[in-house]
């Protein structure tokens, strides 16, 4: 298992959050999400604008496997979807925590990503 | 859960970081690095697949052809030492208990190999029916590995291995040799559309065997390949598989498989009564073959649907074809609504299917 970046948050549904200076966060898929779906092969994203309660489904990852839904680590409002995954979803296997970020928020409490877990926390619930 | 079997080449494949899973009872490499990429490699260069799971049973004596051409659709009367013959093997209904390979070594012996998933009632039902006949069935499968080496290059990958001259064996056909000085049957045959081999060999000759090939191979682009890349090509084939376009329910006729039932062979076979009169009458259902034009995979079992929006049909396979790249795959629909417009709905979008005949993709197979 690859090493979880630092300055990342996690949720126990394994999307990761970034919150960035100008106030967004992005959000993604963990190593470990991708490592366990497989190859993947569409992400359906949901449309700018989209207002996301915490926990709410705001996608669908789909496998050569299977599809899983995408839960909205913390609520937001949806600024930026990924264009790139639209041609090349396998990005998301290939750099999860980078170019195969999922979808942008503005947050509706600026805070919330704080109380998620941080690295370490994630990491042991991996085992 | 009871104990998974695994086949001789388990610690090679996860010493080689091989995601195994329970497929059919084995404990089987579903892929190494990626089935996208396994699959590509495959149309591109060479994969080497572990099959070792699958069933063989040796069929001798004097009756075994009279025997195996009541057993199966096709006709084992056109078979000759070191031909092989593809077919379904049905029940008295005209449904499948399973497809098969029929190889003819000499006048009375012959070997099968089955699915692995449908292994023990094959045994079941191939003893049941040989009663009465001249003819010893015997279960090889535990001595026996399998590994199929396909792709544009498998052939000169392999013709680096043996003196057996491979361009004398042709599709379908199959010769026995040595492959870096192990015993063989070579089998040109496979269930990836490709040219390429299927090599038979003892069980505890399987790691030298994979090894060998492994390292002839990869210079050229051979890699490792899972059950995973398998179905997706055997799906871009248009191959059919046991469980999904071939079951009790589904008659080889419906899965679109005339050309393996030769009703007027010659003599009785199982099934026969019953797929001459599906023959006459129509299939009610029909096996198609579709793309979307869209990469969300369609899922077994998810409902197909008319104009109307009525539930004609179900999905029985599908994927994304890594070639295509868009999701490819069979359905079972009432036969009155296969040749109007059909769709899948995905997460409460419509996706039209786009009817095909198979193969999706060009294929290099001879």
């Amino acid at each position: 298992m690859s090493s979880l970046p630092a300055d990342l948050r996690y949720a126990k549904s394994h999307e990761w959050v970034r919150p960035e200076a100008d106030g967004t966060v992005t959000i993604g898929i963990t190593d470990y999400a991708q490592n366990s779906l497989g190859d993947i092969t569409y992400v359906q994203a949901p449309k700018v604008g989209a207002v996301l309660a915490a926990g709410a489904v705001f996608g669908v990852v789909e496998s050569v496997k299977a599809a899983s839904d995408l839960y909205a680590p913390v609520a937001g409002t949806v600024v930026a979807v990924n264009p790139a995954l639209d041609g090349a979803p396998e990005t998301v296997n290939r750099e999860p925590y980078g170019a195969g970020w999922m979808v942008r928020l503005k947050p509706a409490d600026p805070a919330a990503a704080g109380a998620l877990l941080d690295a370490a926390a994630y990491g042991a619930l991996l085992g | 859960m009871t104990q998974l079997q695994r086949t001789p080449l388990r610690d090679f494949h996860a010493a080689r970081g091989a995601r195994l899973v329970d497929f059919a009872g084995w404990e089987m490499p579903v892929q190494y690095r990626s089935i996208l990429e396994e699959h590509r490699a495959v149309r591109r260069a060479a994969g080497l697949f572990d099959v070792s799971h699958m069933g063989e049973f040796d069929v001798r004596g004097p009756g075994a052809a009279a025997f195996l051409n009541r057993l199966v659709t096709n006709d084992v009367a056109r078979l000759f030492p070191g031909r092989v013959l593809y077919s379904p093997m049905c029940y008295p209904d005209g449904g499948v208990v399973d497809d098969l390979l029929v190889y003819q070594r000499s006048a009375d012996d012959f070997f099968l190999c089955v699915n692995a998933g449908n292994l023990a009632r094959d045994l079941e039902w191939i003893r049941a029916q040989a009663a009465g006949h001249d003819v010893t069935v015997t279960d090889r499968s535990a001595e026996t590995a399998l590994l199929a080496l396909q792709g544009p290059r498998a052939v000169a990958i392999l013709q680096g291995l043996t003196a057996t001259s491979l361009a004398e064996i042709g599709y379908y056909h199959f010769a026995t040799g040595e492959v870096a000085g192990i015993p063989c049957v070579l089998s040109r045959t496979g269930y990836t559309g490709e040219d390429g081999f299927e090599l038979y060999h003892a069980a505890g000759d399987a790691v030298r065997l994979a090894e060998a090939l492994l390292a002839a191979g990869a210079p050229l682009g051979l890699e490792l390949a899972g059950l995973g890349a398998r179905d997706s090509l055997r799906l871009e084939a248009g191959y059919p598989l046991y469980g999904h376009e071939l079951s009790p329910a589904i008659s080889p006729l419906a899965a679109g498989l005339g050309w393996t039932v030769k009703l007027e062979k010659g003599c009785d076979f199982l099934g026969r009564e019953a797929l001459v009169a599906e023959k006459r009458g129509g299939s009610p259902r029909r096996v198609v073959y579709f793309r979307t034009g869209d990469r969300r995979i369609l899922r077994p079992d998810s409902p197909v649907l008319n104009a109307a929006g009525a539930v004609v049909g179900q999905v029985l396979s599908g994927t994304l074809s890594p070639i295509l790249q868009e999701a490819i795959g069979s359905a079972l629909v009432e036969a009155a609504a296969a040749t109007l417009p059909l769709a899948v709905d995905v997460r409460g979008t419509t996706v039209p299917l786009l009817l095909v005949r198979p193969p999706f993709v060009p294929l290099g197979r001879t």
